[in-house]
């Protein structure tokens, strides 16, 4: 009786449909090294939600008394910055802005680059080579450059600076959609729903997202580091984040005059930046070789 | 292989285009009048328009680009807005200083990457594979400007080995291979580096990983070669894909030197970059960009010829 039990048991359990996301997310829980960063990303996220609770101090509040106070100073455990400004309290605070000048810019291109991707690559023929080419021209700009470019010549401010990344990040993110999405096309499965006389937007959105918008996403939060480094780097130039605002690029750029003085203290700001982005990079790299995206 | 390049040729032009376009575009994009940094703040209607006229700002914008491109093509980039002097002379000698900064970079990262990369691929899975793995995540998630800084605490600040800023003695500008220069290169160069040198690794390793599997190589080895002399035949077919990466990656250097020469005011064309975006400097902002796109385009294209020349399969599709 017990041995039937059991037998029926097996059985239930080897029937029991396994999906792909379950396996991705047991393949991803074996990789320690993308759990760990997957860890640092979830604190930083929360650490930025909830700065002002988590924050020992308010971060625009200094006394020049306290100028340049070095690492270890009683009150102040990471010192204090150029005004005298606690800078635990800015780091912390600092998350927020960074972060989301960082993430914002590829969420809208993921938006955006998708669309215009898996539309030219369903679309196929002379509408997909006319977009490709144009995204050519994009692509003949190094990143840095062209971001540089553009919110120089749209001047400082967290806005244009969104916007020159935004715009950084939509070719990139097209070309792997448009790339993946007219190997999906090809597919029999594809042809029998248009043979069945589904039309192009229900097969797009029955048939390709599902299958296109995985990989496209994995290849976005790879550049969220990218992004990282960027944003900042725009902000370190004197664009992008302007004062007296917490933002780990500023701060670095600020702090760079008192390089002589508190050097360890200068460097701070960029120990977060590096964090972040290394910890979005491992991350991107677990959940690709989780969801088994080959590129 | 004529009927190749010629090809490739024909599809730079329209990139080409679209490129000087983009770079056309970025004075129009910009708020308020291009001519608000040289005009007194009570300069009357009459003088603006004047202005206006000799700058051709007045004219319809498929008009003013076709002026633009055509006096370009003449190397005639216009005059910078905050100096006066033409654009062009500015950035062709900040370029030099960029390309002995970028070239040196690319030399060290190729070097050290490309040795890191064939040790990881040959002996995969050992030590030495998962530590140059780490080192080409941490090459490409470090900000490369914070690099440059924490190398100028180290080595500037607190040991004094390396001068932390300028491109020679007495805040020189002319590059000259003596040894005072090019202990400014050190550091700047070193910073540089990083950036090739991740990626670099990352692809060597897989190449090398990737020929090891190949029928070729177990042939070699049936055959009875060394180690040694299979070493050989890898690095032959390894070759052409890393060096088109190094040809690339020359590319976005020259380009993305701007945070790094800011942090070590090295006066290159990012440097430049930097003074014309504070002074709202367009044509010079304009012009630098133009060349510095130009400058990548080429280098594509020539990567892609001589990639090739080498490996002639590649000529297909």
């Amino acid at each position: 009786m017990a041995v039937a039990q059991t037998d029926i048991e097996t059985l239930a359990t080897a029937d029991k449909p396994q999906g792909y996301w379950s396996g991705v997310g047991r393949r991803f829980l074996k990789d320690k090294v993308a759990v760990a960063a997957g860890c640092v990303a979830g604190g930083l996220i929360l650490m930025a939600i909830f700065a002002p609770w988590v924050a020992p101090q308010d971060p625009f509040d200094g006394t020049m008394i306290r100028r340049l106070s070095p690492i270890g100073t009683e009150g102040y455990p990471l010192g204090a910055d150029e005004l005298g400004r606690d800078m635990l309290s800015r780091l912390i605070h600092g998350a927020r802005l960074s972060l989301f000048m960082g993430v914002t810019p590829v969420l809208i291109a993921f938006v955006i680059g998708s669309a215009i991707g898996i539309a030219a690559g369903y679309a196929g023929g002379w509408v997909n080579s006319v977009t490709m080419r144009v995204l050519d021209v994009f692509y003949a700009f190094p990143s840095v450059l062209l971001a540089i470019a553009i919110s120089g010549a749209l001047g400082a401010g967290i806005l244009n600076g969104l916007l020159s990344l935004t715009v950084v990040f939509i070719p990139p993110i097209a070309r792997v959609a448009e790339s993946v999405t007219t190997a999906v096309r090809k597919l029999e499965y594809i042809e029998a729903a248009r043979a069945s006389g589904a039309s192009a937007f229900t097969i797009v959105r029955a048939h390709v997202l599902g299958n296109v918008l995985g990989p496209i996403f994995v290849y976005a939060t790879s550049l969220i580091s990218v992004s990282m480094i960027l944003a900042a780097g725009l902000s370190f130039l004197g664009l992008g984040v302007s004062p007296p605002n917490p933002e780990w690029g500023l701060m670095l750029n600020t702090l760079r005059n008192a390089i002589y003085v508190q050097p360890w203290l200068a460097a701070l700001p960029g120990v977060m930046i590096f964090l972040t982005s290394i910890s979005f990079n491992m991350l991107s790299d677990g959940l690709r070789s989780a969801m088994d995206i080959k590129q | 292989m004529l009927i190749f390049t010629a090809r490739r040729i024909a599809y730079t032009i329209p990139i080409m285009l679209g490129v000087s376009l983009v770079c056309f575009a970025l004075v129009h994009i910009s708020p308020g009048d291009p001519l608000v940094s040289i005009l007194p703040p009570d300069a009357s209607v009459e003088l603006q328009e004047q202005l206006m006229a000799i700058y051709g700002f007045d004219r319809s914008y498929p008009e003013q680009f076709l002026r633009w491109l055509g006096r370009a093509l003449q190397g005639d980039l216009g005059n910078s807005i905050a100096t006066g002097r033409p654009v062009t002379a500015e950035v062709m000698n900040a370029v030099g200083n960029t390309l002995i900064l970028a070239v040196t970079a690319t030399i060290i990262g190729f070097t050290l990457g490309g040795l890191f990369g064939f040790v990881a691929g040959f002996f995969r899975d050992s030590w030495i594979d998962k530590l140059a793995s780490t080192l080409a995540v941490v090459g490409v998630s470090v900000p490369h400007y914070w690099l440059g800084m924490v190398l100028v605490i180290i080595f500037s600040v607190e040991l004094g080995w390396f001068p932390a800023t300028g491109a020679g003695p007495g805040g020189s500008s002319q590059w000259a291979w003596d040894w005072e220069h090019m202990r400014h290169l050190v550091l700047p160069a070193v910073t540089m580096s990083v950036i090739p040198m991740g990626i670099v690794a990352r692809t060597v390793r897989a190449l090398v990983a990737d020929i090891l599997q190949q029928e070729f190589v177990t042939g070699l080895r049936a055959k009875g070669l060394l180690d040694r002399g299979v070493l050989a035949h890898v690095i032959k077919n390894a070759a052409p894909t890393a060096l088109a990466v190094m040809g690339l990656q020359l590319g976005y250097l020259l380009g993305g030197s701007i945070l790094i020469e800011t942090v070590f005011s090295w006066p290159g064309t990012g440097f430049l970059l930097g003074q014309a975006i504070f002074q709202r400097d367009l044509p010079l902002l304009q012009g630098t960009i133009l060349v510095l796109a130009m400058f990548f385009v080429i280098l594509n294209l020539v990567v892609d010829v001589v990639q090739s020349a080498l490996d002639p399969r590649l000529q297909r599709g």
